[in-house]
C-alpha cells in the first residue's frame, strides 16, 4: 500500500543529549527496545499520520505495565499530552510526556488485530497485517505473550469521543517529521508497532516509516534539571 | 471452649445465619429472586458487601442480573473466557468495533479475538464507565490512606487480584475492565468527569455468549468525588438462558457484531 511519492521527514530527537539508539522502523513493522531511567525516547511521524501503535513494561518486571485506565483517571482526560505520566496498572509512573507535537495523542482506540479487523472491515481481511501480530512477535522476543497484551497508545493518532459517545480513529492531526518525546522514569521495555491498518482511512492508507530515536541526559541537562529543583526546593520552603 | 465437642458445638450454633451480605444456597432460595424468573431456574444468587469480590464460573446462554438497591453500588466486571482464559475482555476493542464509547442495552463486550463474551442485555441505569477501570492501591492509598483487601477501603486492584487468584490467575491475566452503576462523560477537549449514578433500583443484565470467568469487585469509582468511601451493596442473580442467535435484534443490529457474534457461534460450534 506504500506509494513512493509520500514526503518523509526524518527530523531529529527532540530532547538534548547523546543519541544511544537511532532506528528507523519500515511500513507494518515491529519494534522494542529497553530504555534506561532518566533517557528520552524520541518518535518520529516520517510521514505523517502514521499511527505508532506503543506497549510499555517494566523491564524488571513485565507483570507491571502501561494502563489505560490508571494514566486515564491520575489526569482526569483521555487524552495524552505534554505533561502526561504514562502509568502502569500500578499507577506508577513509567515514562512522562516530556515533549509533543500535535494537539493531542490517543489512549483509548487500541489497537488493531487480524480479530478486530474481521470485525471492522469484513472476514476478507482476516489475512491483512495487523497490530497485534506485531506486538506478539516482538513481544516474544522479551518472553511476553498474549496475557500481556493490553491496550495501548497511539501516537499520532486521532480519536475523538463526541457528545454521544460515539468514538472512532479519524483523519490525523499529524504531519511529515511530527514528534513526540518520552521520558522514561525507570528502566522500560518499550514496543511499537507501526501500523494503521491498511483499511484505515487515517494516513490515506498510505503507510510510511517511524523513526526511534533514544538520546542520554548530557551532563548539562541532568546540570540544569537538578538545579531548576534545587531552586524549587528553595522556594518550597521560602 | 477447651475441647473440640464445645467448639464444634459452638461452630454449629451458628448454622442458618443471615447476614446482609451472602451468597443464597440453593440459589432458589434467594430472598430477591427477579421478577418474571422461576426461583428454581437461578444457579447464583448472591447479595456482595460494599467493599466486596465475588467471581463465578458461568455456562454460555448464563442471563446475569445485577442489581444496585441503594444507588450507591459500583461494579467493576472483568471477563475472562473459561475454557481459554488467555481470550479476556479487550475494553478498546469493546469501545471501537461498536463505534460508542457509552455501555448500554444491546451493546457487546468483546475480547481481544473478535468475539462477544457477554451482551448488556438490559440497562436501566446507562451510568457506566469503559474509561477509568477500577482503583490501584496507589489511587486508594492516596485517596483515602488505605488500600488492602483487609482494610476499610479496599481498592479494586486488590479484590480483583484475589478474584482472579480463586481461578488459577495472576494480575498479568487482568486488563482494564468496566464499573457498572457509576457513569463518567468525556468532554470535548477529553476531560473525564463523574456523572454518579442513575438512583436506587438501577439493573444491568448481561448475556453470556461463551463460558465465562466472571470476576466482580464492588468499590466506589476512582472519580467519585466524596472523600469518604461510599459504595452500596451489589445483587447478583443468573439462571440459564440462551445465547444471542440470528433471531435476536442484537445479532443484526450494526454489520460489527453481526460477524463479532457470527465469530463467536462459529468457535463454539467447532469446539464442540
Amino acid at each position: 500500500m506504500m506509494t513512493t511519492d509520500s514526503v518523509l521527514d526524518w527530523s531529529s530527537p527532540l530532547a538534548d543529549g547523546e543519541i544511544v539508539r537511532d532506528d528507523r522502523v519500515a511500513p507494518r513493522a515491529s519494534w522494542s527496545a529497553v530504555v534506561p531511567a532518566g533517557h528520552v525516547l524520541t518518535i518520529v511521524d516520517v510521514g505523517g499520520n502514521q499511527s505508532a501503535d506503543c506497549l510499555i513494561f517494566d523491564a524488571a518486571d513485565p507483570a507491571e505495565r502501561y494502563s489505560v485506565p490508571d494514566t486515564i483517571t491520575w489526569q482526569g482526560n483521555v487524552y495524552v499530552r505534554t505533561g502526561t505520566v504514562l502509568r502502569s496498572n500500578l499507577g506508577s509512573p513509567l515514562m512522562t510526556v516530556v515533549g509533543n507535537e500535535i494537539d493531542r495523542q490517543d489512549t483509548i482506540g487500541g489497537a488493531c488485530s487480524k480479530e478486530s479487523n474481521t470485525l471492522r472491515y469484513g472476514h476478507h481481511t482476516a489475512f491483512h497485517h495487523a497490530c497485534r501480530e506485531n506486538f506478539l512477535l516482538e513481544g516474544a522476543k522479551h518472553g511476553l505473550g498474549a496475557r500481556d497484551l493490553v491496550s495501548n497508545l497511539n501516537w499520532f493518532m486521532n480519536v475523538p469521543v463526541e457528545a454521544d459517545g460515539s468514538l472512532g480513529i479519524v483523519d490525523g492531526m499529524s504531519a511529515p517529521g511530527k514528534r513526540v518525546a518520552l521520558r522514561a522514569e525507570r528502566e522500560v521495555l518499550v514496543v511499537v508497532s507501526n501500523c494503521p491498518q491498511m483499511n484505515n482511512p487515517c494516513n490515506a492508507f498510505d503507510c510510511t516509516p517511524l523513526r526511534m530515536i533514544v538520546t542520554a541526559p548530557s551532563a548539562r541537562t541532568v546540570e540544569a534539571a537538578q538545579t531548576a529543583e534545587a531552586v524549587e526546593a528553595v522556594e518550597a520552603t521560602a | 471452649m477447651d475441647t473440640v465437642f464445645a467448639a464444634r458445638q459452638d461452630a454449629r450454633a451458628q448454622d442458618g445465619g443471615i447476614a446482609e451480605a451472602m451468597p443464597y444456597l440453593p440459589a432458589a432460595s434467594s430472598p430477591f429472586v427477579p421478577d418474571g424468573v422461576p426461583a428454581e431456574a437461578l444457579t447464583w444468587a448472591e447479595a456482595v458487601a460494599p467493599g466486596g469480590y465475588t467471581h463465578r464460573v458461568v455456562a454460555r446462554g448464563t442471563r446475569i442480573r445485577l442489581d444496585d438497591p441503594t444507588g450507591e453500588a459500583c461494579a467493576h466486571l472483568f471477563l475472562l473466557r473459561a475454557d481459554a482464559p488467555h481470550e479476556r475482555l479487550n475494553v478498546a476493542d469493546t469501545v471501537k468495533i461498536p463505534w460508542q464509547a457509552y455501555l448500554g442495552a444491546g451493546h457487546p463486550l468483546l475480547s481481544g479475538d473478535g468475539r462477544v463474551l457477554a451482551t448488556i442485555a438490559v440497562d436501566t441505569s446507562t451510568r457506566h464507565d469503559a474509561f477509568c477501570g477500577t482503583s490501584s492501591d496507589a489511587w486508594n492509598t492516596a485517596k483515602y490512606g488505605d488500600a488492602r483487601a483487609e482494610s476499610p477501603t479496599p481498592s479494586g486492584q486488590s479484590l480483583l487480584t484475589l478474584a482472579a487468584a480463586k481461578h488459577g490467575l495472576t494480575w498479568r491475566d487482568l486488563g482494564p475492565g468496566i464499573s457498572l452503576f457509576q457513569g463518567v462523560q468525556v468532554e470535548a477537549d477529553g476531560a473525564v468527569s463523574w456523572r454518579g449514578s442513575a438512583g436506587a433500583g438501577a439493573a444491568v443484565e448481561l448475556v453470556a455468549e461463551l463460558p465465562l470467568i466472571v470476576l466482580i469487585a464492588d468499590v466506589p469509582h476512582p472519580l467519585d468525588p466524596r472523600a469518604q468511601y461510599v459504595v452500596g451493596p451489589l445483587r447478583v442473580h443468573a439462571w440459564r438462558s440462551t445465547p444471542t442467535g440470528p433471531g435476536d435484534p442484537a445479532f443484526t443490529s450494526s454489520p460489527e457484531r453481526t460477524r463479532a457474534y457470527l465469530n463467536t457461534i462459529d468457535d463454539v460450534e467447532a469446539r464442540g
